[in-house]
């Protein structure tokens, strides 16, 4: 591998130049061909290799026979040379594409730290509230634990009515000694905020109310005890129902996309008058019929109506007994409400099929959301 | 409750639409039909779906009602041209309301001389269509009744009454032979139809055996009633029997539909069986329920009401008043006009539903149908208001999120076992689910637990979770509600040169505890303190914000992993989250970065066990040897070392490596001030018992 030792015919700085200059050619014409590690390995061999080396060989030859003066001419050229070489080396390294199994299996999969998911509840109830915030609905929100009165009287359920048997509704234990409306029961909707908020507010109101709810079901694919809802309320002078229609066809847009249809039926809650229920045109097949939508076309999603004056007339009641004005005058004031099951929209929106996966922590399904 | 378009028909002569668009009319007004099917006698077979309120549309005339209404077309009266009459004069049949509070009304009828035989015409026809049992024609007859117009009507085997018929209360313990063959045992509060020694039938439920008309039966009387609703439910429900009849009656019958039905009932019979009809039509009224029923006073009700409550129409026009009037009337209503735009309003006596103006609205809207009004959105001059923990609230779940952990959602009950370990107290629930379920949560941190366990079952093995929800604390008198948050975890973590294995995972908790209360104002600290007994001794700590207690987190104690057949570690933190909610969030402030280079100082060192890093931390955060206090810009464990065999680092004790760096904002630091500094440290952590390895 090691080369001749060129001849040189004396040490001054002409000769030396010239010698020079062959050796720089050489280290240059070299470098262009370093495409592999093992060229790579050869190069360094043969230049800087600590036996065979051609360096070390040519200032051994050199250095030893050259005169005094002409040493540090030598010495100044080997330097400049030796840093040709470690530069070929340095940049060829850094430029060359590398075969691999050298170098890094890019297609191996990053490390990175896994990142918590959403959960499909929150993020689908976040995103309803978000469309009504942006209707000027301001968030409210009740407790859990609800009264009789809050839940069901001021709603205007009648006393005998079949949601306030315990096989509809939990009840808090040890209750029996207390005034109806003073027993304390589980939410079964969020509607008591309803009350709540015309307690402590007068009109206009605008209130979107999301939250937990129960109910006395056994679990199965498609109910469970727990569940969630998002409530709305609109209260003000000439509220009508041509107005909840737009609301809620709009906000239907909003939230599906502006080529859902909406379309309302007649329907029964003690606490709106008239109520409705509300489909929208199927999201999975457009209206034209599938298996999601039964073949109708249509998905039922909401129910709502004009607010009940009978329950204008408790919050008035109840407003004068706190010694407040009783602001809420069915004769100038009217409004809409309505509400929606989350969990339902979620399990549509996100083809889960069995409501229980949503209470479960599972992390298999949890992760799906992130 | 199924209907024949056919039979609908014949009560609507002008009816100018298919059935499948009478279908599609019908449903967006209310009267759900939720199935079509063609029907045997010709024309379609409706399955309804009516709404509880509205018993009156439960039989054909009633959805024939609606009919008429909505294409303003006639309705045929129910019993034109059938005019009954009586065949042969006689006595009126003796009846005696004496529970006036609960029967209404009681109609009877005298057919004598029939032959009972099989059903055959229109009511063979249309039951064979409807799939209903062919009785007798007499007992067929009575079906078709309700199913044409809601009455509930019954016949006696006249022979077997003795004296005339007494409606009354049964007497506690008397016994009934029912139709269906099973004898009650009738209680105080059952309301009966009986003659002078017995009961004959539970009324608006089901007639007597002993008083049924069979084969053999020569004479028949006729019944047609009116119960009070909330007996008839009693009854039904006290016996366990829901009968066509009592489906109507404890949903509130017309009271003025007895006599009508009476007459058609008798009519067919007559028809289908022979006979003679023998004497009047006996029809006992108690005037109080009338007063309460079909003689309810008239409402009042204004067309701007109407147009205020429902507002703008596709047509651009709202609902007129020609529209209001002549919708009310189609569905029975009397309208007096008593001023401009207004109506004395008297109400149809099959509608018990319609109270109020505001019910008059409904009603017209239905009619007209909701479709047809505008889409218009309410002008607001409101602003919305955010709730005030709104950032907390979002702040929390995305750090959490961050740092790894996924948002679940866990049911709001535990069992009471649960509840004690992990709270105490609580508040049960009264008619729980399930044992399981049987409080209310006093924390998330046992529903954190059972999720942990489904995963790790279902060999999920590194599991980070965190869940935000309320949580209850007082008692049934009174119940507390708390926002609570909950971090769980379990595998997955990661031994470094720091954290041995089986300590990584509490320390990565800690480190999301930490960064996750990095995000509020004030100091972060952890204490050993009491600690609940779920947390396993020696593996947990409780976490302060600002020197105030905000939950506490550690290892699950064996006895917990034991009770779940878990065999890996897990940590679980229960943090107030109302705490947080009400905390205020860091406003981050930028710093002037230093352009000096900054000096990392290596030190190893062994201690005994009792001197905790909080002790190494405080010490050196005391500055000295000239040292400025922002001169210090950090002190860090690099690496703990623990000798099990206590040859290289003798047993109670540790070796640490411990990097100190430091920087100054305005110079550069010099090689003299810096061998000051770490003779200094060198002193310090010598100081607190510690010994130089070199």
């Amino acid at each position: 591998m090691s080369a001749a030792i060129p001849e040189l015919k004396q040490f001054d700085e002409a000769e030396l130049d010239r010698v020079f200059a062959e050796l720089e050619a050489e280290v240059s014409a070299q470098a262009r061909a370093l495409t592999s590690d093992e060229a790579m390995e050869a190069f360094r061999l043969e230049w800087l290799g600590r036996k065979q080396g051609r360096l070390g060989q040519l200032s051994a030859a050199w250095l030893k026979s050259a005169p005094v003066e002409a040493k540090k001419l030598l010495g100044v050229r080997f330097n400049k040379l030796k840093a040709q070489i470690e530069e070929a080396r340095a940049s060829t390294a850094a430029t060359e594409a590398r075969p691999v199994g050298a170098g890094l299996d890019v297609t191996l999969p990053g490390s990175a730290q896994r990142v918590g998911s959403e959960h499909p509840l929150v993020k689908t109830m976040a995103e309803i509230v978000s469309v009504f915030q942006r209707m000027g609905y301001s968030v409210g929100l009740g407790p859990e634990v609800e009264t009789d009165f809050y839940n069901f009287e001021a709603l205007n359920f009648p006393p005998n009515h079949p949601a306030r048997d315990t096989q509809d509704t939990l009840v808090v234990a040890g209750q029996e000694g207390k005034p109806l409306r003073e027993r304390l029961l589980m939410r079964t909707h969020t509607s008591p905020v309803q009350i709540r908020s015309m307690l402590e507010q007068a009109p206009p109101l605008r209130l979107v109310i999301p939250g937990k709810v129960h109910r006395n079901d056994a679990a199965d694919a498609t109910h469970s005890p727990v569940f969630h809802q998002v409530e709305g309320l609109c209260v003000d002078t000439n509220i009508t129902f041509s107005d909840l229609k737009g609301t809620l066809d709009f906000a239907m847009k909003a939230f599906f996309g502006s080529a859902v249809k909406t379309r309302f039926f007649p329907s029964f809650f003690p606490f709106t008058e008239p109520s409705a229920d509300v489909q929208i045109s199927c999201i999975f097949c457009g209206g034209k019929g599938c298996r999601k939508c039964k073949h109708s076309g249509w998905i039922e999603l909401l129910g709502c109506g004009m607010v009940d004056p009978a329950v204008f007339e408790s919050v008035n009641q109840r407003r004068v007994e706190m010694g407040r004005e009783p602001v809420y005058d069915t004769k100038k004031i009217s409004g809409f409400a309505f509400g929606m099951g989350v969990d339902r929209i979620a399990m549509m929106k996100y083809g889960i099929s069995d409501i229980g996966l949503l209470y479960s922590g599972d992390m298999r399904f949890l992760e799906q959301f992130a | 409750m199924n209907i024949l378009t056919k039979w609908l028909r014949s009560y609507l002569p002008e009816l100018p639409v298919d059935d499948r668009q009478l279908a599609e009319d019908l449903t967006l007004r209310g009267i759900a039909v939720e199935g079509e099917f063609d029907a045997a006698c010709g024309g379609r077979l409706y399955e309804m779906d009516i709404t509880t309120n509205r018993v009156d549309a439960m039989n054909h005339y009633g959805v024939a009602r609606e009919a008429a209404a909505i294409y303003n077309v006639a309705l045929k009266p129910l019993d034109a041209g059938a005019a009954v009459m009586e065949t042969k004069p006689g006595e009126g049949f003796p009846v005696r309301i004496e529970a006036k509070d609960l029967c209404g009304r009681f109609t009877a009828r005298v057919i004598r001389g029939v032959t009972v035989g099989a059903s055959s015409g229109l009511i063979a026809e249309y039951f064979a269509a409807l799939g209903q049992k062919q009785i007798s024609a007499p007992v067929d007859v009575t079906n078709f009744g309700w199913m044409a117009m809601g009455q509930p009507t019954h016949v006696f085997d006249l022979d077997k009454i003795v004296g005339g018929i007494v409606v009354r209360r049964a007497r506690a313990g008397e016994k009934l032979m029912l139709l269906d063959g099973t004898e009650k045992t009738l209680a105080a509060e059952d309301l009966v139809v009986a003659d002078e020694e017995k009961a004959l039938g539970l009324a608006g439920v089901m007639g007597g055996w002993d008083s049924r008309v069979t084969e053999g039966t020569k004479n028949i009387l006729v019944e047609a009633a009116w119960f009070d609703q909330a007996a008839i439910r009693a009854s039904s429900r006290r016996h366990g029997l829901h009968t066509d009849a009592s489906h109507r009656f404890e949903r509130g019958a017309d009271f003025n539909a007895a006599p009508i039905g009476n007459n058609l009932v008798t009519r067919l019979v007559v028809e289908q069986s022979g006979g003679e009809v023998v004497g009047p039509l006996v029809d006992v009224v108690v005037p109080e329920i009338a007063a309460k029923t079909a003689e309810r006073k008239a409402i009042s009700l204004k067309v701007s009401e109407v147009r205020r409550h429902l507002g703008a129409t596709v047509d651009g026009l709202g609902v007129g008043e020609d529209v209001v009037a002549r919708y009310l009337s189609a569905l029975g209503c009397e309208m007096t006009q008593t001023g401009v735009g207004e109506y004395a309003v008297k109400l149809p006596s099959w509608r018990l539903d319609l109270e109020r103006e505001i019910d008059l609205i409904e009603e017209v809207a239905r009619v007209y149908g909701y479709n047809r009004f505008a889409d218009t959105l309410p002008s607001f001059a409101g602003a919305v208001v955010e709730l005030p923990h709104v950032e907390q609230e979002a702040t929390i779940r995305e750090t959490l999120r961050a740092l790894g952990f996924t948002e679940a959602v866990s049911s709001t009950f535990v069992s009471a076992e649960e509840a004690e370990e992990f709270g105490g107290g609580g508040v049960a629930i009264g008619n729980p689910l399930s044992a399981e379920a049987g409080m209310l949560r006093p924390s998330l941190a046992p529903g954190m637990a059972t999720m942990l366990a489904l995963n790790l079952h279902r060999d999920v093995s590194s599991v980070r979770l965190f869940e935000m929800g309320t949580v209850f604390g007082g008692s049934t008198i009174e119940v507390k509600e708390r926002v609570g948050l909950a971090l769980g975890a379990t595998g997955g973590a990661v031994a470094t040169a720091l954290y041995k294995a089986e300590d990584a995972l509490f320390y990565e908790v800690k480190g999301a505890i930490e960064a996750l209360l990095a995000k509020f104002v004030g100091a972060v600290t952890f204490e050993v303190g009491e600690l609940p007994a779920w947390i396993a001794e020696g593996r947990g700590a409780r976490v302060l914000l600002a020197g105030e207690a905000v939950g506490v987190f550690g290892e699950l104690s064996a006895a917990e992993l034991q009770a779940r057949k878990l065999r890996q570690p897990c940590v679980i933190a229960s943090m107030d989250g109302q705490r947080l909610f009400e905390a205020v969030l860091r406003q981050p402030v930028s710093r002037e970065l230093s352009r000096f280079q900054a000096v990392e100082r290596d030190f190893s060192f062994v201690f005994p066990d009792a001197v905790t890093w909080a002790v190494i931390d405080a010490a050196l955060h005391g500055v000295g040897a000239g040292l400025e206090r922002d001169e210090l810009r950090s002190v860090r464990p690099v690496e703990i070392f623990r000798d099990a065999k206590g040859k290289a680092v003798a047993a109670g004790s540790y070796s640490m490596l411990l990097r100190v760096v430091f920087q100054s904002n305005e110079r550069t630091l010099t090689e003299e001030e810096i061998a000051r500094w770490t003779e200094w440290v060198v002193a310090e952590l010598t100081g607190l018992g510690g010994t130089q390895r070199v």
